[in-house]
């Protein structure tokens, strides 16, 4: 702070506060309509105060889940967990030995492997879902996890902010391990690996949330709702024919357990995540 | 830059690469060749015959009033999503770097819900302004405004673009708080001494310094409005009422899964593809020389 203002301390104070609870709010109304009966949440207006049944909605919603299909929320976790491993691990483990292959070796079309990697940073899974579709569809990949994981790997992001990495690892480590007589792998595991470590973990953090917030693709891939992660899951427990047709309370439960995990993640795991945002600019 | 010392295996880097090599191109290259193709023919009703009708799609998509409808939609809801993203950003950030004590916690408060999923941040608020049981529609209501987004197209499109907005606020404080503390306090004190207050030093200090920071957010905002905005207008609206906020993203999916219109479809995906191509090299250049004073 650069001089002393009153005024502004309690400007600051203010204005955070209010910022605070319009970031909140909605989230606090989500959980006490968690803790009420169906008909309460049908009031207008809706309680302010949680009710008494957290521990019975939960339980309910978790394993037996509502609305037309009901399929346990459990179960949805699942998938979404199932997804958010792939899409993080998947994508750190393919895009580390290319960066590794484009940063360590000289060899024919080493350019074009370049290329062709990061022209991929361009496009969203969004603007291609037809085509991609029809691809997932003709690997009969439909309704599994395989298939909601595996076009959402194929970005450049992770390759591109590994490389930037290996350029700044010192060239005597890579000398060193060449005159000790060490193969390509045996400095890759040894030497290269461990120093990743950092970025590995900043990674992760945000291609696991990326993963567990997927709506669009996993939402066509499928048809079979016991596979939905629970993103999906979720809005299609809520019924379009009525809002007294849908468990609210159930719904919101869902919405709960939907937001615990990626949320935990991000105040856990606050440095890696920070670091990885800021480093890979997307 | 490059390395000086390398390994001179030949088959292993092709080892090494195969694996996001082959996905790219079954899962990228293929899809994305796919629509460009696909963008030039027509296939009847019944998916009986497919006759190559050149750019035919393309005029009739610009000759068609709900896509040019659609795009008139989704430039004012990413005008709307980006600013009023960046301004609240920027106004709670430049406050969070003035508290010394509880930093970490305000900080914390403002950044987690980057990880509510769009489509999740769409029900929270749906829930709120849904307008037979939400909360807030009730006190609107009762302040004697006729809150009904389920009907009115202007309200739907405001309250998409709000949810928009607060999910992406989180991202936008990070970016912003970080360039504000990079900022050499030397310079503030300076123009204190010399007698300029806060709004001043924010006006020719603060926000000249903070230009590459914006300029970046500003892209990656656009982007976020365009494409990853689908599952709160999902999840809120399904483009409605009659198409008040069918972006086109949301266009795309519902003409081509919906609607089962091939070409015109795919003549749309090749549209945002060009977009998107254009704002990620407008970005790319940005990265290269830093928009700086």
């Amino acid at each position: 702070m650069v001089e002393r203002n009153r005024l502004l301390d309690v400007l600051t104070w203010v204005v955070l506060a209010a910022g605070i609870l319009v970031i909140a709010f909605p989230v606090y109304v989500t959980f006490v309509a968690s803790t009420l009966t169906p008909q309460e949440v049908l009031q207008s207006p809706m309680p302010l105060v949680p009710g008494p049944h957290l521990v019975g909605n939960y339980r309910q919603a978790l394993l037996h889940g509502a609305g037309e299909t009901s399929v346990p929320v459990a179960r949805m976790l699942f998938n979404s967990l199932v997804m958010a491993l792939g899409v993080a691990g998947g994508k750190i483990l393919v895009s580390i030995l290319s960066a590794f292959a484009i940063v360590y070796f000289r060899f024919p079309f080493r350019k074009a492997a370049f290329w062709m990697i990061f022209v991929t940073l361009m496009l969203p899974v969004e603007v291609r879902i037809m085509p991609t579709y029809k691809v997932v569809s003709d690997l009969r990949l439909i309704n599994t996890h395989a298939g909601m994981i595996l076009p959402i790997i194929a970005s450049a992001t992770a390759t591109f902010l590994f490389r930037q990495f290996f350029l700044t690892v010192p060239e005597e480590l890579a000398e060193a391990s060449r005159v000790d007589g060490a193969s390509p792998m045996q400095f890759f595991r040894h030497t290269l690996l461990p120093l990743s470590a950092t970025t590995i973990a900043a990674l992760f953090v945000i291609q696991f949330i990326y993963g567990w917030n997927q709506y669009l693709w996993p939402l066509l891939v499928t048809t079979d709702r016991a596979m939905a992660p629970i993103v999906v899951g979720v809005t299609q427990m809520i019924s379009r024919s009525g809002d007294a047709a849908t468990s609210w309370n159930l719904v919101m439960a869902t919405v709960m357990l939907a937001m615990i995990p990626p949320a935990l993640i991000v105040v856990v795991m606050q440095r890696w995540f920070v670091k990885g945002l800021i480093e890979t600019e997307k | 830059m490059e390395k000086r010392v390398v390994f001179r295996e030949r088959w292993l880097p092709a080892l090494l690469l195969l694996p996001q090599i082959s996905i790219t191109i079954v899962f990228f290259f293929y899809p994305a060749g796919e629509a460009l193709y696909q963008a030039l023919y027509r296939q009847d009703a019944f998916g009986l015959s497919v006759v190559y009708v050149g750019l035919d799609n393309f005029r009739d998509l610009f000759g068609d009033p709900a896509y040019l409808a659609s795009f008139r939609t989704t430039a004012l809801f990413s005008a709307g999503v980006t600013a009023l993203g960046l301004s609240s950003a920027l106004v709670l950030a430049w406050f969070a770097d003035r508290v010394l004590r509880g930093a970490t916690l305000v900080k914390t408060l403002i950044v987690w819900p980057y990880a509510i999923a769009p489509a999740i941040a769409g029900v929270l608020w749906m829930f709120l302004f849904n307008p037979s049981l939400g909360l807030v529609a009730h006190w609107l209501r009762a302040l004697g405004l006729k809150w009904d987004y389920l009907l009115n197209g202007a309200q739907a499109l405001a309250l998409v673009m709000v949810i928009a907005a607060w999910k992406q606020v989180s991202y936008n404080f990070l970016f912003f708080l970080a360039g504000l503390q990079s900022i050499p306090k030397s310079l503030l004190e300076a123009a204190a001494i010399d007698g300029a207050g806060p709004w001043k030093r924010f006006r020719t200090i603060v926000f000249p310094l903070l230009t590459p920071t914006t300029f970046f957010l500003l892209v990656v905002n656009l982007i976020y409005a365009f494409f990853d905005t689908f599952a709160i207008v999902d999840a809120v609206t399904q483009g409605g009422p009659s198409k008040s906020t069918e972006i086109l993203v949301y266009k795309v999916f519902r003409d081509g899964f919906k609607g089962l219109d091939l070409g015109g479809s795919a003549a749309q995906s090749v549209i945002l593809m060009a977009v998107v191509v254009l704002l990620t090299v407008v970005q790319f250049r940005h990265v290269e020389r830093r928009v700086s004073y």
